[in-house]
């Protein structure tokens, strides 16, 4: 089983970027959860979501203490928020970032393996809006492989109908772009 | 045929009720029950479901008006929460003895105060007495099955009784699963149309409702306490015509690895997926440690549940409900009762975690059965713990 706890700000998406893996994965066949951090949720303040997938049938209801992965969607978070508490030792956190591995470890103190793209201009570039859920994931996929890309595509086409083309593009490019280290 | 999809718990429970074909919603959104009532509108609104939506301004109102829309023959259909449950109480004992079958889910969550949103039973304990059939759900399957069965039973003339099914607040309600959502023709099988022995019809008028005068008060509740007892049998027979069709099996009583256990942990609701994980994590470190899972509130299956029980020389029960100034929780509470002066029952121990949300983890269960082997060998001073308090 993969755990993957999504940092992000309230309206940024983090609950639908969980829900398109999960519902992706479960169109593979396979056992998945998605859920947010239940609190009171307000736009713009820090928030988190998060996924499990599995091969077999998930029996626990806990909420996620030691993920596997962290995929961040907004830069300015790591310097207000440990992301990358309670990961697992060999976990990897995934970071929509502008800086270099240096730069983030220097200021962030993270240690871990890292996957690390600009989603936000990508998602500037090819959305028009720097809403970095949907773009994230191509990362995520990059980093992991959590889920097969087309279940995701098609969970993206249900969940967005034609504005899911310009999606999958934002997707394919920060799949490409992105940069691991560690 | 059915299909298996990733959906949010809350969005299959309402594609349930429209599976059913409920014809009136009076209801009132409150968290974390929204989403159900939110889709629901939607159905309805897109002329996907053939039903009356109807926005009250209340869950006083909501449950009014389900009153009136039931005793007037039409399927009917509700949810709520916490505060929002407890604003129906002064209506909720009335369409149980009038025997007037509403279904409702409760999503269930703390009371205030303090203000919590968060998930534990104490908003259904609160009602534990409104003489509603009451059965609890440990995923989001089990959440869909049991709704179609609560319009099954419920309306089933040898029963005629509200019923309400259980979720998990959150821990449910919110989380996207794989759910095998039915199709229309195999829950038309399941659910023939409603056809109550009494409705309220002009043509045909009849009182429903009465005064109930000290010399038939009794006799009225005593023959809702009946139909309670009596309402068992159909309860089962339903599920055994769900497994025919939908080909899943519900018990009132759920075993996982009792055989030769000598520690059953006793859970409702979701917390039970946990204490599996947890007693798989026990059994493969040696030690004899099964759970029994109450699905069947009431009417409590006591005959199932001893049967249940089997040799098992400790049992500790989990409430997530803590009634300040009583002797324990009411899931412990009922099976002290059960096991009364019963010759060789097993040493019962009450615990209670959960509440507003606190997790319950595998390490919780754990403790939990730690616990009730060291009381069992000396026994403790108060009759229930709660578990995981934090001293500062």
């Amino acid at each position: 089983m993969k755990e993957v706890r999504i940092h992000g700000r309230g309206g940024q998406g983090g609950v639908t970027s969980a829900e398109l893996v999960a519902t992706a994965a479960i169109a593979e066949g396979k056992y998945a959860q998605a859920f947010p951090s239940f609190g009171p949720e307000r736009r713009g303040a820090p928030v988190a979501a998060f996924i499990r997938v599995s091969d077999s049938q998930i029996r626990t209801r806990e909420k996620v203490y030691h993920p596997d992965i962290v995929m961040v969607l907004d830069p300015s978070l790591p310097a207000l928020v440990n992301v990358a508490e309670g990961l697992k030792d060999d976990g990897i956190v995934v970071l929509n970032t502008e800086l270099s591995e240096d730069e983030i470890r220097d200021k962030f103190g993270i240690k871990s393996k890292l996957a690390m793209v600009d989603a936000t201009k990508i998602a500037t570039e090819e959305l028009g809006l720097p809403i970095t859920n949907t773009t994230m994931l191509g990362a995520l996929l990059k980093a992991t492989g959590i889920v097969n890309k087309d279940a995701l595509f098609e969970a993206l086409e249900k969940r967005f109908g034609r504005l899911a083309e310009k999606n999958k593009a934002a997707l394919d490019r920060a799949y490409n772009e992105t940069v691991i280290a560690g | 045929m059915s299909k298996r999809v990733g959906i949010e718990v809350s969005i299959a429970i309402a594609e349930a009720v429209g599976l059913a074909r409920a014809e009136v919603i009076p209801a009132y959104p409150i968290t974390p029950q929204t989403h159900i009532v939110e889709h629901l509108s939607e159905m309805v609104a897109n002329g996907e479901v053939d039903a009356e939506f109807v926005p009250v301004e209340s869950e006083h109102a909501a449950m009014s008006c389900c009153c009136g829309s039931i005793a007037a023959g039409a399927r009917t259909f509700t949810s709520s929460s916490s505060q929002g449950l407890s604003l129906m109480s002064e209506i909720l004992y009335i369409p149980s003895t009038m025997r007037l079958p509403i279904v409702m889910v409760v999503a269930n969550r703390a009371m205030s105060a303090p203000i919590s949103i968060w998930n534990d039973h104490q908003d259904i304990m609160v009602q534990r007495d409104i003489g509603w059939i009451q059965t609890f759900a440990e995923n989001g399957q089990e959440a869909v099955d049991l709704t179609l069965h609560a319009f099954r039973v419920a309306e089933d003339r040898n029963v005629s009784l509200p019923m309400i099914v259980n979720i998990d607040g959150f821990t449910l309600s919110h989380v996207i699963e794989p759910i095998e959502l039915p199709d229309q023709e195999e829950v038309d099988k399941f659910l023939p149309p409603f056809k109550p022995r009494y409705k309220l019809d002009p043509r045909r008028p009849i009182s429903m409702g009465p005064v109930g005068i000290p010399e038939v008060y009794t006799e009225a509740k005593v023959a809702h306490d009946k139909a309670m007892k009596k309402a068992k049998r159909y309860i089962l027979k339903a599920w055994d015509e769900f497994e025919e069709i939908f080909g899943r099996k519900y018990n009132p009583v759920e075993s996982y690895r009792t055989e030769d256990a000598e520690v059953l942990l006793v859970t409702m609701g979701s917390i039970s997926e946990t204490a599996m994980t947890a007693v798989d994590a026990m059994r493969d470190a040696g030690q004899k440690v099964g759970l029994l899972r109450i699905r069947l509130w009431r009417p409590f299956p006591g005959q199932e549940f001893r049967k249940a029980v089997g040799k098992a020389k400790v049992l500790a029960v989990i409430d997530r409900c803590l009634p300040p100034g009583a002797l324990c929780g009411p899931v412990g509470a009922e099976l002290r009762s059960l096991f009364y002066k019963i010759p060789g029952a097993p040493k019962i121990f009450s615990f209670v975690a959960g509440l507003g949300g606190r997790d319950v983890t595998v390490e919780r269960f754990e403790e939990i059965v730690d616990k009730a082997r060291a009381f069992a060998k000396k026994r403790p001073r108060e009759l229930y713990e709660v578990i995981g308090v934090r001293e500062k």
